[in-house]
């Protein structure tokens, strides 16, 4: 631990960012990564009881799963893959520069992290509008009449009703996730003011590994949520 | 912090930005072929390929010294395990609705 000597008469020779009830930085950092995993942990099990629910109803009505899941444009969401996974490169790539003391580098990243954010929540807005202008929002005017089962001959018709299951689940799990994304944008820009006043210096930048680890949690979700939502059945 | 010490983590960074992307298309293409019950398996495969690829390099698990972290993210994993399992057996093997 290099930790530099900028002292004040109060704070003795160590880091101002240092709180008094830690032995030294490198104690503070790993009390700070452990309860964001313990709080990651307790995000897991609830995306996890979703997705449990996904594939209790999946198993059940797969073939109304796969005709509402052919509905939902992959392109679009294969794009949002992308995006998100280029997001968490540019979250890295700031926690690489506040260690190297790159300031510019660092708000770069940042601005691009929220940028790249904002396209994926504007492709998934695009989205939605898409599934509205169908009628495929589960509710009154709910619509999935004469669609037709992938791959069935004789033909057969999706069951409407399993199909808005299948609906709802799509709404509930990619809303969720899209209002972690908006909680994520509004940590970055607390992140981006911190960096812009130049608070992060190499040997303290836990609040962007705090966040990075929320965003790549975030990333992860959808890695899961793409193939099961929008790939069930494109053959 | 052993970072300064270590060469630049830039070069792994981007190769696994590189697999993240390519397993995405991966994903894409793969959905396109009949499979039969296969297609889900590998769209799974690869998902959980991508996830451990963000949390071991991006999320910097590869390397975490702490024994606490170490517990934490395995308990997690298990205890996801157990709700998907113990449900999936459960609802597998009733008569359907």
């Amino acid at each position: 631990m290099g930790a530099p000597t900028v002292g004040s008469a109060s704070h003795g020779s160590h880091n101002p960012a240092l709180l008094h009830h830690f032995v030294d930085e490198e104690q503070q950092r790993d009390a700070a990564n452990l309860g964001m995993w313990i709080f990651l942990a307790t995000e897991v099990m609830f995306f996890g009881g979703l997705f449990c629910a996904y594939l209790i109803y999946r198993g059940w009505y797969f073939p109304d799963f796969a005709a509402a899941s052919r509905s939902i444009d992959a392109l679009l969401g294969g794009t949002n893959t992308a995006v998100l996974i280029c997001s968490s490169l540019t979250v890295v790539l700031a926690i690489y520069a506040a260690q190297t003391s790159r300031r510019v580098m660092l708000i770069a990243m940042l601005v691009l992290t929220m940028l790249f954010g904002c396209v994926f929540l504007g492709i998934k807005a695009k989205e939605y509008r898409d599934k509205f202008v169908e009628h495929h929002v589960p509710g009154a005017s709910f619509n999935f009449d004469h669609e037709q089962i992938p791959g069935s001959s004789p033909v057969r018709y999706a069951n409407p009703r399993h199909a808005e299951i299948f609906f709802a689940l799509y709404f509930i799990m990619t809303g969720l996730h899209a209002l972690h994304m908006i909680i994520g944008l509004g940590i970055f820009t607390w992140l981006l003011w911190m960096a812009w006043k130049g608070r992060f210096t190499p040997e303290y930048h836990t609040p962007l590994e705090i966040g990075g680890l929320y965003w790549h949690f975030v990333d992860i979700v959808w890695i899961y949520l793409f193939p099961l939502l929008y790939l069930i059945d494109r053959h | 912090m052993s970072e300064h010490s270590k060469s630049s983590p830039l070069p792994t960074y981007f190769m696994v930005w590189g697999a993240l992307l390519v397993g995405t298309f991966l994903t894409y293409e793969a959905a396109k072929v009949d499979l039969g019950v296969f297609n889900a398996a590998v769209a799974l495969t690869i998902a959980t390929a991508k996830a451990l690829l963000v949390a071991l390099f991006f999320m910097h698990l590869k390397g975490a010294s702490e024994k606490l972290l170490k517990l934490v993210v395995i308990s997690t994993v298990f205890f996801l395990f157990i709700l998907l399992a113990l449900s999936m057996a459960d609802y597998g093997t009733r008569l359907r609705p």
